[in-house]
């Protein structure tokens, strides 16, 4: 079956190419990755500064039920054009995985259906792999803590 | 030292990828990998010593020569291992989808 989203990370190389369609028309596809509020309920990440043109910075950050930071994440907009591209610098805290720069490409297929290029550029060969970890790292980490909550209300 | 090696550590390295090329289409005794190099003998055997510790490769003996063959499961696993990363994002964009459908007129 083919996939929806397909993550392309080729080996010996410090990137990685995430593609989506979606049925969606453009405006909206990029309405979500443009306005806070909406991106604050699919990235699940509060957005404490979002200046949305050249040189301005952004600042996400996700907490748990306590409060406690999870993952906060910083950058700098390099282009920001409505429908179109979006280029940022990307540095997570605490992670050492350096600051990776992202390039985000917005594509209309027809009237209802749109589609989004990620290009991620790493430090290092070593880094990109670290960030695939870390997401696989996460994922289970996401399953356990689902086991958890099963498990507390079995209690 | 005799550390645990990392699959993508691996093949990062673009000789030992190289090697691994070979391989995979054939079976090969150290010598006749090496021979397909410009690089000195015992850096070539270097090579295949990490390849082996991460199982990428896998060794025989034949009589009194040791062949190596390509292990294409490890191989698998490397496309394994970006799955979850991938669900990560695939979930994240499907909410999206279903958020912004709302907004449709």
């Amino acid at each position: 079956m083919e996939h929806k989203t397909k993550v392309n990370a080729e080996e010996g190389k410090q990137e990685i190419l995430i593609t989506r369609e979606f049925d969606l028309p453009l405006e909206l596809l990029f309405r979500a990755h443009a306005e806070p509020e909406l991106i604050e309920q699919w990235m699940g990440t509060k957005v404490l500064k979002m200046d949305s043109k050249k040189h301005g910075s952004w600042d996400f950050e996700k907490t748990d039920e306590k409060g406690n930071i999870l993952f906060k994440a910083t950058g700098v907009f390099h282009e920001f054009i409505p429908n179109r591209k979006i280029t940022r610098t990307f540095e997570m805290e605490n992670a050492p995985i350096g600051v990776q720069l992202e390039i985000t490409e917005f594509e209309k297929l027809t009237d209802e259906t749109s589609k989004v290029n990620i290009h991620t550029i790493y430090e290092s060969v070593a880094q990109r792999d670290q960030v695939v970890k870390f997401g696989m790292e996460k994922g289970i980490n996401m399953a356990h803590d689902r086991m958890q909550e099963v498990l507390n209300k079995l209690k | 030292m005799n550390l645990r090696r990392d699959v993508f550590q691996a093949i990062a390295d673009p000789t030992r990828r190289a090697i691994l090329l070979l391989v995979a289409a054939q079976s090969m005794t150290a010598g006749a990998i090496a021979s397909n190099f410009e690089t000195a003998r015992p850096t070539v055997s270097k090579h295949l010593q990490i390849l082996i510790e991460c199982e990428l490769l896998n060794q025989e003996q034949n009589g009194r020569e040791i062949y190596y063959h390509f292990n294409a499961k490890k191989m698998k696993e490397i496309d394994e291992f970006i799955e979850p990363f991938r669900k990560m994002w695939d979930e994240r964009f499907n909410k999206l989808e279903s958020l912004m459908k709302k907004y449709k007129k």
